[in-house]
């Protein structure tokens, strides 16, 4: 086999990117690591000095002492979960309507909720801040769950799928007299499965991740979330110290490190889709 | 299809009407309503019209939002988008070593802003910071990244890239594995190296893509918050108040909420503009890469 021409070059490009990469991107988890598993001393003594004297998992203790994270992370698990249910679920009919059948304003409603995406959550908080109360719903999960109901891309995730099925399938279930709803969650839901689990897994590890929301929508220790918690480590602190923050950001980051490696082609799936 | 009642298709679309309408064109209404009253949350809103839009005109604080967020979002863009290509070509090979590391890079747009902040904030630290104590071990004396007014939001924007370069990173691959490898190996075969087989075949089937992760990278970044929120707090003296940071203290640290809503609605302005140049760019590839 003849070398390709410039393949040596590219092969070195490509060795030296993996390098500098590793560096800048494995280097400061790296270091986040062992910072939490150091003593105070230790930092106070040689803050840049690499490996702790031995492995320690006091700032862990204390960690779990400064906050209930048990409770958080719970209150974290339980608005992420129900939300990417939530979206998924009203997403459905949604976009069994939009695809599969004909009705007056179907184009204009599919652009309408599309135009959707158009309005972040930074856009809306201050109006919903207020509605939520005027109705006392601040400081409940229904302030954290229900604006995030609807995810536009889920929808239009859930209907470029739903297109694909054909109409025979649903027309033999209409004959075998199934009801549409369950010919929706019984029948082509199943069917459509790897869209539903990216949308599940996207929204779950963006809503598990969100401070944003629960930081202007929350002030009470039994809705707040973990990502609260951990920015809370380093406010209270009298003069930080950063190995108990760095072991809040390992709790912090785990789970969803771990979801990542598991699940990342379906996340990808998610996150690389284009509208 | 034919839907078996004709009311079937709206009874579908109620739940996710009723949730937009509540929460994304109510709020929009009132955020434009509320623009026009002077209200603290305690006593009643008071009518001011113009009043407020007038304030955030006249203080400055609109252009400084505005120029702040700019700034911002350009460093990101700029250096994500570049580097996100720069690492999807090098990275776009087979092997386990390969898809670790693009992992590793991908990792970081998946771990919370928060942990992402932190780490940095650790990093950069002045006294006893990483980065500071490998400057002073070359004998250079180190900048204060965080807490000089003059860099803060060039720093603030650096950890940004860091954390969103995975996500340019991931369209950059997903539009190289659409590039069909036979034309690359008769571009090889004309005798083209790989830099003229990069700016004469990859790169113009890429535009596309870079249209995409540029425009929305440029939108996502205009709504940064959690990265000023949790390192800077908008400081050190304004320099890091970015528009949307500058939105929230309005209301949770100033309870200016006639003047917040009046951000409110000139920032969604800004971001119907943005998804106009969106768009453009789009219609642009599009035609160009019908044309190649």
């Amino acid at each position: 086999m003849i070398a390709e021409k410039g393949e040596g070059l590219r092969l070195a490009l490509s060795r030296s990117a993996l390098v500098l990469v590793a560096a800048l991107w494995l280097g400061p988890y790296a270091w986040m690591t062992l910072t939490s598993l150091k003593t105070l001393p230790e930092i106070v003594r040689a803050p840049a000095y690499p490996l702790p004297a031995a492995v320690q998992f006091g700032a862990y203790r204390e960690v779990f002492a400064a906050v209930p994270v048990g409770r958080y992370f719970l209150n974290t698990l339980v608005m992420a979960v129900a939300i990417a249910l939530l979206q998924i679920a009203l997403a459905l009919p949604a976009g069994y309507a939009l695809a599969k059948l004909h009705f007056v304003g179907r184009s204009r409603a599919f652009a309408l909720i599309l135009a959707c995406l158009l309005v972040p959550a930074q856009v809306t908080f201050v109006p919903v801040f207020t509605l939520l109360g005027t109705l006392g719903l601040v400081n409940t999960f229904a302030a954290l769950i229900l604006p995030f109901g609807v995810s536009a891309l889920g929808t239009f995730l859930v209907r470029q799928a739903l297109l694909s099925v054909p109409d025979e399938i649903i027309e033999a279930a209409r004959m075998d007299g199934a009801s549409e709803l369950r010919i929706i969650y019984g029948l082509l839901a199943p069917m459509i499965r790897p869209t539903l689990a990216a949308l599940f897994l996207f929204s779950f590890v963006f809503h598990y991740n969100d401070y944003f929301w629960p930081l202007v929508m929350t002030t009470d220790d039994d809705v707040r979330t973990l990502p609260l918690a951990v920015a809370l480590l380093r406010e209270q602190g009298t003069g930080v110290r950063w190995h108990i923050v760095m072991a809040g950001n390992v709790i912090l980051s785990l789970p969803v490190l771990a979801v990542f490696a598991v699940a990342q082609r379906h996340i990808l799936r998610a996150v690389t889709a284009r509208v | 299809m034919q839907p078996r009642r004709a009311h079937h298709p709206y009874l579908m679309l109620a739940p996710t009407a009723l949730v937009l309408s509540l929460f994304v064109v109510y709020p929009l209404g009132l955020a434009l309503k509320n623009s026009f009253f002077a209200w603290d949350l305690l006593t009643p809103p008071r009518w001011v019209g113009l009043g407020n839009y007038a304030e955030i005109l006249a203080s400055g604080e609109l252009w400084g939002a505005a120029a702040r967020t700019l700034v911002y979002s350009a460093i990101v863009v700029v250096f994500s988008v570049s580097f996100g290509l720069g690492l999807a070509v090098a990275l776009n090979r087979r092997g386990a070593v390969y898809a670790f590391v693009r992992g590793a890079v991908f990792s970081a747009y998946v771990v919370s802003w928060v942990a992402v902040a932190l780490l940095w904030m650790w990093i950069l630290d002045a006294d006893g910071g990483l980065l500071s104590s490998m400057f002073r071990g070359l004998g250079v004396r180190p900048l204060n990244w965080l807490g000089d007014p003059g860099i803060a939001l060039i720093t603030l924007a650096f950890v940004s890239v860091w954390k969103i370069t995975g996500y340019s990173m991931v369209i950059f691959l997903a539009g190289l594995q659409d590039i069909p490898p036979s034309l690359l190996e008769a571009a090889a075969l004309d005798g083209a190296g790989p830099l003229r087989r990069f700016v004469h075949v990859t790169w113009p089937l890429l535009r596309p893509s870079a249209a995409f992760v540029a425009t929305t990278s440029l939108i996502l970044s205009f709504q940064a918050f959690d990265v000023v929120r949790v390192m800077t707090q908008g400081g050190p003296v304004k320099s890091t108040t970015i528009f949307v940071y500058a939105i929230y203290e309005h209301v949770f640290q100033n309870l200016r909420v006639g003047r917040a809503s009046a951000l409110t609605v000139v920032f969604f302005l800004l971001l119907l503009g943005l998804t106009g140049l969106q768009l453009w760019a789009f219609r642009v590839t599009a035609v160009q890469k019908r044309a190649t």
